[in-house]
C-alpha cells in the first residue's frame, strides 16, 4: 500500500559527514517540523519580534542601511542587490508598491515553495519590513497557481497576522499601515519574469515588458514599483536581527549569507539545504545531498536553473565555490534560482537537452519572434537527434538557431535579441551539449547518419 | 442569468474591490468560476467581463494565455504529471504513460503532462487537483487517484481550492 497522504514541502534531511548547513531562512521550519507555518508556532519561535522592534525604532532609513551593509543579493535568479534595487524608487512619488515574486516555475526550484507552505509568517514579517523600508502601504505576492497548498497558508497566515496587529491599519500603534494582497496565477514559467509578472497581475496575458522604464519607475499599474524573491523577503527579518555586517560575515566575496540551494537528480538526499554561500559543489552534493545514488560519477549538473549552463562531475567544477560572482567569470555559468539538478552516468545530455528545450519552446510567451521560432526548432532538432534520427550537421544548427536567439550563446549575463531572458535561458542546453558533450555527440549523429541513411 | 451564485458573486465583488484596477481580477475570478463550475465557460468569461469592466474578449485573451484555466469541460479530477528533466530521469514519463492509458477513457478524470512542479526533492511527482504527490510510481499513481475518486481522499476543485 502506497503512502496516499498529500506531500507538504520539506527540508533537507542533512548530518553525518561534517558538513553542516546554516539555517537562519529555514530554522523555523527544522525546530518546529508540526507548526512552522501557523501563528502560534511563529510567535513561540520569534516571529514579528523583529517587525516590532523596526517600528518601535522607527527608522525606515535604517533598514535600507542594514540591507545595503548585509549585501544581500536577490534569490530569485538575478542576484540584484536589494537594497538598490530599492533604492531607485524614486522620492516622493505615490502610490508605490511592493511585489513578492512567488511564481517559482524554475525546473528543479523548490524552495519558494517550501517558505510559502511552511513559513508564511516569516514572508509576512519580510514583506512588512521591506514595506516599510521603501513607504509603501500596498503589496501583492503573486503566488504561482498550482501551488494551492502555499496560496491556502498564506492566506489563512496574513489573516491571522492581520488579527494580532502585524498589518492592516496602524501596525502595532506605530502608524505604519501595511496591507497584503494574495495574487494567484494560472499555470505560466514567464510570469515569474518580473515584467510579465506585473502584466499577470493587471489582468493581461503574462508577457514581459520593454525596459526601460523599469519597475522601480513604472511598475504596476504605471505607478513606483519594487519586485522581490520570496526568499529575499523572508531574509530581511533576519538582517535586521543581526544587523547588516554581522549578516555580511556570512558567505564569500559579493555573495554573502546563506541561500537556500534545491538539490535534485540523482543524489541519495534530494531537498532544500541552506548554506553559507561560498561551500563547495561537491560538500553540497555530497556531504549534505549523500552523494551519488549507487555510487556512480556524476556526468553533468546543472547549478542554477534550467536556465543556467552546465558543470561536469569534474573536480575543477565539484570544488568550485557557491560563489554567484565566481561561477560567472570563470565557467560562465549561473547560480541562478539556487536549484542544483545532477544527472549520473547513465543519463544521455541530449534526451535532458531535448526536455530542456520543450519546456522553454511551450513557456515562451510568443512575444518575440527569435524566441517565439527559435525555440521550437531547437525543440525539434535535439528531439530528432534524442531518437537516434539525428543527421551530422544538427549540432552545428542547433549553435546557429542559438545564436540568433542568444549570440555568442554566453550565460550570465546573457546576450539576447528577445526582450526577456527566456530565448537566451533555452539555448544554454545548446550551448552545453557542445561545449562538454561535442564529440560524444558527433560521433552519435555520424552513426546515425550511418544507419538512417 | 447570474453565472456566479449569490455567494460566489458576493465573494467576486470583494475580490475585484481588493485591487487598484479592476481588471487584475481576471485571474482570481476565473479560478473562482472553476471553483464552482469545473471548468472555465463562455458565460463565466462574459460575467467576469462584466464584475470587472472588461469585454468578454479581453476576459478571453487573459484567459487563453494560461493552462490551468480549462475552457473545455475537463474530469472532476485534473491530474498533472511533471516530466521535466529531474522527474524525466527518474520515472515521471513512465507514470504519465501508464496513467494516460489507464484512464484514457474515463471521462472524470483528465491526465495532463505538465512542466516542474517544484517538488523535484521528491520526483517523480504529480499533483491531483493541485494536491502535491511525490515519489509516486506507475500504480501507486493509480491508487492515488482511486482513493480520490472513492473519497478516501478528499479531493481539492480543479481550481485547487479546499473543499468544507
Amino acid at each position: 500500500m502506497p503512502d496516499l497522504t498529500p506531500n507538504g514541502a520539506t527540508g533537507g534531511t542533512s548530518g553525518g559527514t561534517g558538513v553542516e548547513e546554516t539555517r537562519i531562512v529555514t530554522r523555523r521550519l527544522h525546530d518546529r517540523v508540526d507548526d512552522s507555518w501557523t501563528l502560534d508556532g511563529s510567535l513561540a519561535s520569534g516571529g514579528y519580534e523583529v517587525l516590532r522592534a523596526v517600528l518601535a525604532k522607527g527608522d525606515a532609513a535604517d533598514v535600507q542601511e542594514q540591507v545595503k551593509l548585509s549585501g544581500l543579493r536577490g534569490r530569485g535568479g538575478a542576484g540584484f542587490p536589494t537594497a538598490q534595487k530599492w533604492s531607485f524608487l524614486p522620492p516622493n512619488s505615490f502610490p508605490r508598491y511592493l511585489v513578492v515574486n512567488a511564481d517559482e516555475g524554475e525546473p528543479s526550484t523548490f524552495k519558494d515553495r517550501m517558505l510559502l507552505e511552511l513559513d508564511p509568517h516569516q514572508l509576512i514579517e519580510g514583506i512588512t519590513i521591506a514595506s516599510y523600508a521603501v513607504q509603501c502601504n500596498l503589496a501583492f505576492v503573486y503566488v504561482r497557481g498550482e501551488f494551492a497548498l502555499g496560496h491556502e497558508r498564506l492566506t489563512r497566515a496574513i489573516d491571522d497576522a492581520r488579527g494580532k496587529g502585524f498589518l492592516g491599519k496602524n501596525i502595532l500603534g506605530s502608524g505604519f499601515d501595511c496591507e497584503i494582497v494574495v495574487h494567484r496565477g494560472a499555470g505560466a514559467y514567464i510570469c515569474g519574469e518580473e515584467t510579465a509578472l506585473l502584466e499577470s497581475l493587471e489582468g493581461e496575458r503574462g508577457m514581459p515588458r520593454i525596459r526601460p522604464p523599469f519597475p522601480a519607475i513604472e511598475g504596476l499599474y504605471a505607478k513606483p514599483t519594487v519586485v522581490n524573491n520570496v526568499e529575499t523577503l523572508s531574509t530581511v527579518p533576519h538582517i535586521m536581527q543581526m544587523g547588516g555586517e554581522e549578516y555580511a560575515k556570512l558567505g564569500v566575496n559579493r555573495s554573502t549569507g546563506t541561500r537556500i540551494f534545491s538539490v535534485s537528480g540523482h543524489v541519495n538526499k534530494p531537498g532544500n539545504y541552506e548554506v553559507e554561500l561560498g561551500m563547495s559543489f561537491r560538500d553540497l552534493l555530497y556531504g549534505l545531498a549523500g552523494g551519488i545514488r549507487e555510487d556512480r560519477k556524476i556526468k553533468f549538473f546543472i547549478p542554477g536553473g534550467a536556465s543556467s549552463q552546465w558543470l561536469t562531475g569534474s573536480d575543477e567544477h565539484l570544488d568550485a565555490p557557491l560563489d554567484m560572482d565566481f561561477v560567472q567569470q570563470t565557467f560562465g555559468v549561473m547560480l541562478g534560482s539556487g536549484a542544483v539538478m545532477v544527472f549520473d552516468e547513465t543519463v544521455d545530455p541530449v534526451l535532458v537537452a531535448w526536455r530542456l528545450a520543450k519546456f522553454f519552446a511551450h513557456e515562451s510567451c510568443g512575444k518575440c519572434t527569435p524566441c517565439r521560432e527559435g525555440t521550437g526548432w531547437v525543440e525539434k532538432v535535439l528531439y530528432r537527434m534524442s531518437q537516434g534520427l539525428g543527421r551530422p550537421q544538427d549540432l552545428d544548427l542547433l549553435v546557429s538557431v542559438g545564436s540568433n536567439i542568444s549570440p555568442g550563446l554566453v550565460n550570465a549575463p546573457f546576450v539576447q535579441t528577445t526582450i526577456c531572458p527566456l530565448g537566451p535561458s533555452a539555448v544554454s542546453c545548446v550551448a552545453s551539449i557542445d561545449k562538454f558533450f561535442r564529440d560524444e555527440v558527433l560521433t552519435r549523429l555520424s552513426n546515425d547518419a550511418g544507419v538512417h541513411a | 442569468m447570474s453565472f456566479f451564485d449569490d455567494a460566489n458573486l458576493t465573494k467576486a465583488r470583494e475580490i475585484v474591490a481588493r485591487y487598484p484596477r479592476a481588471k487584475s481580477a481576471i485571474l482570481p475570478l476565473a479560478h473562482l468560476a472553476q471553483d464552482q463550475n469545473g471548468w472555465l465557460s463562455q458565460e463565466a468569461m462574459e460575467q467576469i467581463a462584466e464584475l470587472t469592466a472588461t469585454t468578454p474578449a479581453d476576459v478571453l485573451g487573459t484567459c487563453s494565455f494560461y493552462t490551468m484555466l480549462k475552457r473545455r469541460p475537463c474530469g472532476k479530477l485534473v491530474v498533472s504529471v511533471c516530466t521535466n528533466v529531474t522527474c524525466l530521469v527518474v520515472g515521471g514519463p513512465e507514470v504519465l504513460d501508464h496513467l494516460e492509458h489507464r484512464y484514457a477513457s474515463e471521462p472524470d478524470v483528465t491526465v495532463e503532462e505538465v512542466e516542474c512542479l517544484a517538488a523535484c526533492g521528491g520526483a517523480p511527482a504529480l499533483q491531483v487537483n493541485y494536491e502535491f504527490h511525490e515519489r509516486v510510481s506507475p500504480s501507486s499513481a493509480e491508487e492515488i487517484i482511486e482513493a480520490y475518486r472513492s473519497g478516501t481522499l478528499r479531493a481539492r476543485t480543479v481550481s485547487g481550492a479546499s473543499v468544507a
